[in-house]
């Protein structure tokens, strides 16, 4: 070949090149043709996509039942973390690339209430499965119930009973339960233990504003899109109870620090608030401390901490069908067999009558009832918060004002006026 | 390369063609020419078609959304022209996120280069165990970023990190790493500069190796110690080096967001935003806040701040570190006035 053709071939070789790649950069955009809607009740051969993350309890066994009864397949994949999950869901939503069925957790769902018209409704006839504030919570502004409810995190009193003895308090769990019936009851003792030992009497201040916070009716942000954040008294309040009282009983001021997984196990203070899920991570941190113990109680009725949702995005392939797995999920019998497995309590009011649940006992905090507990502690919450889109920005920056004031940055006034500009940009 | 080569030969033979040939050009020659003429940008085509696509197609949509009150999920958008950069510019937590950005990029980059180029004239030295002692410098770089924040998290934990139980243990008190602005800055900065220095002595160390060594030579003949030597032969010929370093460690700096991100467990830069970044605060609007509009504007803004810092790094640098060839390059007036003091002296030479 002559020095000409070998040039031409390359001229050749360079637009094929150059196309090929021009072109394949285009390829992407082309979006799969959805598929055909399926007929009514035969899901014979269809696969789903289940997207999770960490542990909502849904085995491989679990889901063979559900292929066995419907002939669904069901493909799970899990992501590691809830912020994983959630960069992923919001990346996805209303275009293409989402599971059938999604996971969404309680401090983004209210995110996604703002899309709720991009996620299939619950059919009526599954409304009332789930409790009251639950299902509230889940309910746009059209009436339409758009989740379906897995767990929920109904708080308790978590406890040391040898610092409890130390300190001159009673350690029988059901004595320990009636020392906390009102929050000021339970800043009393808190005192009294302090002045006692010296040391904190509970692990962070922000776990206390997000107890008292969790028991107000409006908190940041009204039903119909007012913000109240900087005017509502309630939250003044709780702020005020916060830095007063908690702050000086508290070790920390948040959670999730590297010394705060540490302090578990070294007995630095004696008490948590602390829902089901928090069990498997002091049991996790602290596996040779006997003394944990967790008593039926929660200043001034209850408080939910945490929980997740099934959600089945509208543009979907199959939504008939997810729809089909998500009720299946939900059921009270499946979410038993998922309590079972990884710990998520129910937020079904039949699934909580299961001899399953009401007969569960926590070998490591020295046998207590925890199934019976959660029951009592769920049934103790009356009041559901509104949480408006913005809840977690509000919260997220309140808690850094507790922080400042822990950690002596700023103090009380300080800290509250930086809140209120801050949250002014909203 | 090639076409250069070959163009010189081409052109005479073309002329004496044009003469004998006939003016319709066959088809197999006008494909030649044609090849002559675009195959060499063909053959780069493949990296500047894809840099359009994943680096000018962003930049430029990244410009068209800062202008917009932008929704992800629906991805549409509403034009309000520049609210979002006033918006931006307006936050306390914008000026607080640059003061530390700056802080932490002084804190990191100035002692990072002195001690590259100090462990660099080390390491240029005849020393046993060359390579050992070059590999181990860089060895720090190979650990990633999200590792050594792990690491170094719990070397700066408040309470029962390495740093506060040695003080302690010899009676003062522990330094609060996740209160005070400074003293986090100073644990990010060590973050960077443990991750940062070995890669940056290896290049500078590559420089100083490729400086004449009959300049050393000579300056021994003259009696210049090692000390006179660094400065007046090694420092100048790194020059160019340098730029390049103190850039690519001005860009690095400013962007800094792995280290602060995992400096704590929320990784939103501390209750009173003590070490929030320019680029951690961008994270944190559009991914925490999903408020896209308002971080493409800060994106913006971030690249106009590096433009800016780069051009005054670039020209501090020329002015501080001398090149040894300003000698020889004079300007005109230079040599003339030069010309007329020689001219000069070597009249009154002759007229004594």
């Amino acid at each position: 070949m002559n020095s000409r053709a070998l040039r031409r071939v390359g001229l050749m070789a360079g637009v094929a090149t150059t196309a090929a790649i021009v072109l394949s950069g285009c390829a992407g955009s082309s979006n799969p043709s959805p598929s055909e809607s399926e007929g009514e009740q035969n899901f014979e051969g269809v696969e789903l996509t289940l997207a999770t993350f960490n542990d909502f309890g849904y085995t491989d066994e679990l889901l063979a039942e559900f292929t066995e009864e419907t002939g669904i397949k069901v493909v799970h994949n899990k992501a590691a973390t809830s912020n994983d999950a959630r960069a992923n869901f919001f990346q996805k939503l209303g275009k293409t690339g989402l599971a059938d069925v999604e996971a969404v957790e309680v401090d983004w769902f209210t995110e996604m209430m703002k899309y709720s018209d991009l996620v299939a409704p619950v059919p009526e006839d599954l409304k009332g499965r789930w409790l009251d504030w639950k299902e509230q919570a889940a309910t746009d502004a059209n009436g339409n119930l758009v989740a379906y409810g897995t767990d929920i995190g109904p708080q308790a009193v978590c406890f040391r009973a040898d610092l409890f003895e130390e300190a001159g308090l009673p350690t029988d769990r059901e004595e320990v339960a009636k020392l906390f019936p009102t929050w000021d009851a339970f800043f009393d003792i808190a005192d009294e233990y302090v002045a006692k030992t010296g040391k904190p009497f509970i692990d962070s201040a922000n776990s206390v504003l997000q107890g008292l916070v969790n028991q107000l009716e409006t908190a940041y942000e009204k039903p119909d899109g007012t913000i109240v954040a900087t005017e509502n008294p309630d939250i003044r309040a709780a702020y005020d109870t916060v830095v007063d009282r908690a702050v000086p009983i508290s070790a920390y001021a948040g959670q999730w620090s590297e010394d705060w997984f540490a302090s578990m196990a070294s007995g630095e203070y004696a008490a948590m608030l602390c829902p089901p899920w928090m069990h498997g991570i002091i049991s996790g941190n602290a596996p040779d401390i006997t003394d944990w113990d967790v008593a039926d109680a929660f200043p001034e009725g209850g408080g939910n901490w945490g929980g997740s949702y099934l959600v089945v995005p509208a543009n979907g392939a199959n939504v008939a069908a997810a729809q089909k797995l998500a009720d299946w999920l939900t059921s009270p019998e499946t979410q038993i067999k998922a309590f079972n497995s990884a710990g998520t309590f129910p937020s079904q009011p039949d699934a909580q009558s299961s001899p399953d649940l009401t007969g569960f006992v926590n070998e490591y905090f020295n046998d207590a009832p925890t199934g019976e507990i959660g029951i009592n502690r769920a049934n103790a919450i009356t009041v559901s918060t509104y949480k408006g889109e913005k809840y977690f920005q509000f919260h997220d920056a309140l808690q850094n004002a507790v922080t400042r004031v822990f950690d002596g940055v700023e103090d009380k006034e300080t800290a509250w006026n930086t809140w209120v500009t801050e949250v002014s940009a909203f | 390369m090639t076409t250069t080569a070959t163009r010189p030969a081409t052109r005479p033979t073309k002329k004496d063609d044009g003469t004998r040939q006939p003016r319709v050009i066959s088809f197999s020659q006008k494909l030649s020419k044609w090849d002559l003429k675009f195959s060499p940008y063909l053959y780069i085509s493949p990296f500047f078609i894809m840099f359009a696509i994943v680096g000018l197609f962003p930049i430029g949509y990244t410009a068209v959304i800062s202008f917009m009150d932008w929704d992800l999920v629906r991805n549409s958008g509403e034009f309000i022209g520049i609210d979002q950069y006033v918006w931006i510019l307006t936050q306390p937590h914008f000026w607080t996120a640059l003061r530390n950005t700056f802080s932490i990029f002084l804190l990191s980059s100035v002692p990072q280069l002195i001690l590259a180029i100090f462990i660099a004239a080390v390491l240029d030295r005849n020393i046993r165990a060359r390579t050992f002692w070059r590999m181990s410098v860089l060895l720090p770089f190979v650990v990633a970023p999200v590792a050594v924040g792990l690491i170094f998290t719990a070397i700066f934990a408040d309470n029962f990190g390495l740093v506060n139980t040695w003080l302690n243990g010899i009676g003062i008190d522990g330094i609060p790493w996740h209160k005070d602005p400074l003293a986090s800055h100073v644990a990010i900065a060590t973050m960077v500069n443990y991750r940062w220095t070995g890669y940056n002595t290896l290049i500078l160390l590559a420089a100083m190796q490729a400086v004449n060594r009959d300049f050393y030579e000579a300056a021994t003949v003259d009696g210049a110690g090692p000390v006179r030597q660094f400065f007046s032969i090694t420092l100048p010929s790194l020059k160019p080096t340098l730029i390049f370093v103190i850039i690519t460690s001005t860009i690095g700096g400013l962007q800094i967001f792995d280290e602060p991100r995992v400096f704590d467990q929320f990784g939103r830069g501390g209750a009173g935003q003590q070490w929030l970044t320019i680029a951690l605060y961008l994270y944190d609007i559009g991914w925490g806040q999903w408020n896209f509009g308002r971080a493409a504007a800060m994106a913006w803004i971030l690249f106009v701040i590096i433009l800016l810092i780069g051009l005054i790094n670039l020209f501090i640098t020329r002015t501080l570190v001398r090149d040894e060839g300003l000698h020889r390059e004079l300007t005109k007036r230079q040599a003339r006035a030069l010309g007329k003091a020689a001219k000069k002296n070597v009249k009154e030479e002759a007229s004594r």
